[in-house]
């Protein structure tokens, strides 16, 4: 028996593509079948070059180019001049001595930041996946609690946490109320560095958490029941079986975390706003404040920072694609 | 049917003969941001604008001043925008801004607005034109809690009282009254000017260079500096941020943390709504140093821009929202001081505000009149916000210990310096 529907829908769909067929036969005909293919990338092409590619050539000008003006014809071309004064240092481990400071604390902050939030975060990451792959009570309500910090908007995080810290916070009410002295934790330089990576890994730890829990589902149980037959010891399991399948993933996980964190900027933003001093500025809220916040704004010296963090996270990319490549070749 | 047809005809004779109407009309936009009513306010003054003017329609887009900040300048650029806006980075826009002295009585503006109208000339010394109708007047100043002094038993000063003596008696009375900060100033530039400015900061030289350090700016920044480190400014404030951020300490005023606010006439309304009777407090003179005791001027200005196709209507729209008794209006329900010098003199009825407001309302409008004039050329300056930033990041890194006085004061020169460079000169 034929159905009314399934003949209403077909119906549908040879009307629809029919409408299609005549503006399709003579684009065959006047581009020829072989560049048809364009045509179909032609709506992403247009897309991606507006809003990716021309931002990417744009930002290549202003880069190369001087004065507050917006508009290009009005800013005249100042060669490398941009980069030869982020790059002016006396002494490239003393910030003081360089021409942009600031850019160069922001550098080192950068840098400590993530070597400390990468390597805690994986860490901690890796013990709470061990912890939750194991049989414990309440196993669903746990991934669940470590996973939701992921899903708060980092300016919620942010603020969240500067009403725990403030000077008159949830902590120092605390540390006052069993008669310990309070500590103006986000006026310290290093406190506040402290709880900026703590607030960090607090907030992302979840994704990459359950990214590790995939990777130690994935290890065959027959593995560890052969292991156990042997009379391996806990320890030798981890080292020789866990660790070893689970490389892949926490390659992946490295990558990702790192890309994250070169790129962090709107947690701490609002959490320190880079203070105090410049104490936790990064290098993304560098670029923000040169570009934007400041007055006159420096577009080119905004620009040239950017393409140099570029740079850095283009390496990064690379290395996550050739992981993921010797990944899936096994 | 002929009734019919007689009434569509005269249906369409009537559409017709309103689009025609409207077609002669000129329209007129005018980009507006508020801190409290001043918007709302001004619609209303323009309402009996369009009724004595009915070949001029005016229509108020109300935009958060975020899009007046970075949006407008935008627009300016590209040689569109608005007819009119609100705006208050005054040196920044100048160049865009319309000249509307050969259509208004140059004398009455000269005479109430005078100081305020320099802010706009931007073009050297030969510049007369008249660009910028002040319809707001900040004016940064102390304020004290008076209760605070009242438990503490210590009378709260008057007439010429030095920075040093506010320091010392602030830190006296938050001692006696267990109050967490005796001090604190906003984390602003244009905040720390005023103060500068009394220890004899110029700021600019006698050909209009910039000298942002000189021997006054120093001898302030050493003592800020210093109070910030001991403890008798909130170290919260400056300390607690990075860059250039804003921050204010009304929060700590509010809540009767703070003894002593240098802040600015823009709080009056908040603190009376929020404070209410929960405790006593009021306004008082700027502090002084060696230089004088002056706070700095600010505040918003309506603006007419070049561009516009209609520059006579929106000079009489201008001329109309600059008359004694609609600016008058105008400050009285926005509870605003006036930059007009008449009604500076007269006084304004702010009605439906409580008494401590209208004390310091007059307080701050008497403050207006002693300021210096290096206080109006800081806030007339087109690069003044390059100084500001400057200041408040290179400080507080001195405050925090991430380098010395002098390499911070230094560091400020080379920062305005590039800026001033960057932005064209001068």
């Amino acid at each position: 028996m034929v159905n009314p529907l399934n003949q209403a829908a077909q119906f549908g769909y040879r009307t629809a593509f029919g409408l299609f067929e005549v503006p399709m036969a003579g684009a065959q005909r006047l581009i020829g079948i072989g560049r048809i293919a364009w045509l179909f990338l032609l709506p992403n092409l247009v897309i991606f070059g507006l809003f990716t590619f021309l931002p990417i050539i744009l930002n290549f000008f202003y880069a190369t180019t001087g004065s507050d003006a917006i508009l290009l014809s009005q800013r005249p071309y100042v060669g490398a001049e941009n980069f030869a004064s982020l790059l002016s240092c006396d002494n490239y481990l003393d910030p003081n001595s360089c021409r942009r400071d600031i850019f160069w604390r922001a550098i080192y902050n950068t840098s400590w930041f993530v070597v400390l939030q990468v390597g805690f975060m994986i860490l901690f990451s890796l013990l709470t996946a061990l912890i939750l792959n194991r049989d414990i009570p309440f196993r669903g309500f746990f991934r669940g609690v470590f996973f939701y910090p992921v899903l708060l908007s980092p300016v919620v995080v942010a603020l969240i946490w500067k009403w725990i810290l403030q000077r008159y916070g949830v902590l120092n009410a605390g540390l006052e109320g069993v008669g310990l002295p309070t500590v103006n934790w986000l006026i310290s330089a290093d406190w506040a560095f402290f709880w900026v990576i703590f607030v960090s890994i607090w907030a992302h730890m979840g994704f990459y958490t359950l990214i590790l829990l995939a990777g130690l589902q994935a290890i065959p149980s027959d593995v560890y029941e052969a292991a156990e037959m042997d009379g391996a010891s806990r320890w030798r399991v981890f080292s020789r079986i866990t660790m070893p399948l689970l490389m892949p993933t926490m390659v992946v996980v490295l990558v990702l975390s790192l890309i994250r964190a070169v790129q962090a900027f709107d947690e701490i933003f609002v959490l320190t706003g880079g203070g105090p001093g410049t104490a936790t500025t990064l290098i993304l809220q560098y670029i923000y404040e040169t570009g934007f916040a400041s007055r006159p704004q420096l577009f080119g010296l905004a620009a040239a920072a950017s393409i140099l963090m570029a740079v850095v996270l283009l390496v990064l990319t690379l290395l996550q694609l050739r992981a993921t490549r010797s990944q899936a070749e096994g | 049917m002929v009734t019919k047809m007689l009434l569509a005809g005269s249906t369409a004779l009537g559409a017709l003969a309103f689009s025609a109407g409207l077609a002669g009309a000129v329209e007129l936009r005018f980009q507006c941001y508020q801190d409290g009513t001043e918007c709302q306010t001004w619609r209303e003054e323009i309402e009996k604008f369009e009724e004595q003017n009915p070949d001029i329609q005016v229509t108020v887009d109300e935009v958060p001043y975020k899009a007046i900040l970075e949006s407008l300048p935008v627009q300016l650029a590209g040689g569109s925008g608005p007819d009119l806006a609100r705006v208050s980075d005054l040196g920044g826009l100048a160049q865009y801004m319309l000249d509307i002295r050969e259509y208004v009585d140059a004398d009455y503006w000269e005479t109430n607005f005078g100081d305020e109208l320099k802010w706009t000339r931007v073009n050297g010394e030969g510049d007369e034109g008249i660009y910028n109708l002040p319809d707001q007047l900040t004016i940064t100043g102390p304020f004290v809690n008076k209760t605070l002094f009242d438990q503490a038993g210590v009378e709260v000063p008057t007439g010429e009282t030095s920075w040093e003596e506010w320091a010392e008696i602030s830190t006296q009375v938050a001692e006696a009254t267990g109050t967490p900060y005796p001090m604190a100033m906003d984390r602003s530039g244009h905040r720390f000017a005023g103060p500068a400015i009394s220890y004899g900061a110029k700021y600019f030289d006698e050909s209009g260079e910039p000298i942002t350090v000189d021997q006054g700016f120093r001898d302030f920044a050493q003592k800020f500096v210093d109070w910030n480190k001991d403890g008798t400014m909130a170290p919260d404030v400056w300390a607690g941020s990075g860059g250039a951020s804003y921050q204010d300490a009304a929060q700590e005023f509010i809540n009767a943390s703070l003894v002593f606010y240098m802040s600015g006439s823009w709080q009056v309304a908040r603190f009376g709504d929020e404070i209410g009777d929960a405790f006593d407090w009021q306004v008082v003179s700027p502090p002084c140093g060696e230089g004088g005791c002056t706070g700095i001027p600010g505040g918003a200005s309506i603006v007419g821009f070049k561009h516009t196709e209609h520059p006579e209507a929106v000079a009489k729209l201008l001329d109309f929202m600059a008359q004694k008794d609609v600016y008058a209006d105008f400050i009285g329900k926005t509870r605003a001081i006036p930059a007009h010098k008449g009604l500076q003199e007269e006084g304004v009825e702010y009605p439906g505000a409580s008494e401590n407001v209208k004390e310091a309302l007059a307080a701050f409008t008497k403050a207006a009149q002693g300021l210096s004039p290096a206080a109006f050329a800081f806030q007339g300056y087109k690069n003044n916000r390059a100084i500001m930033n400057a200041t408040v990041a290179r400080l507080t890194q001195a405050i925090v210990g991430e380098s010395s006085l002098d390499e911070a004061l230094s560091r400020i020169d080379a920062d305005v310096q590039e800026a001033v460079q960057a932005s064209g000169g001068n």
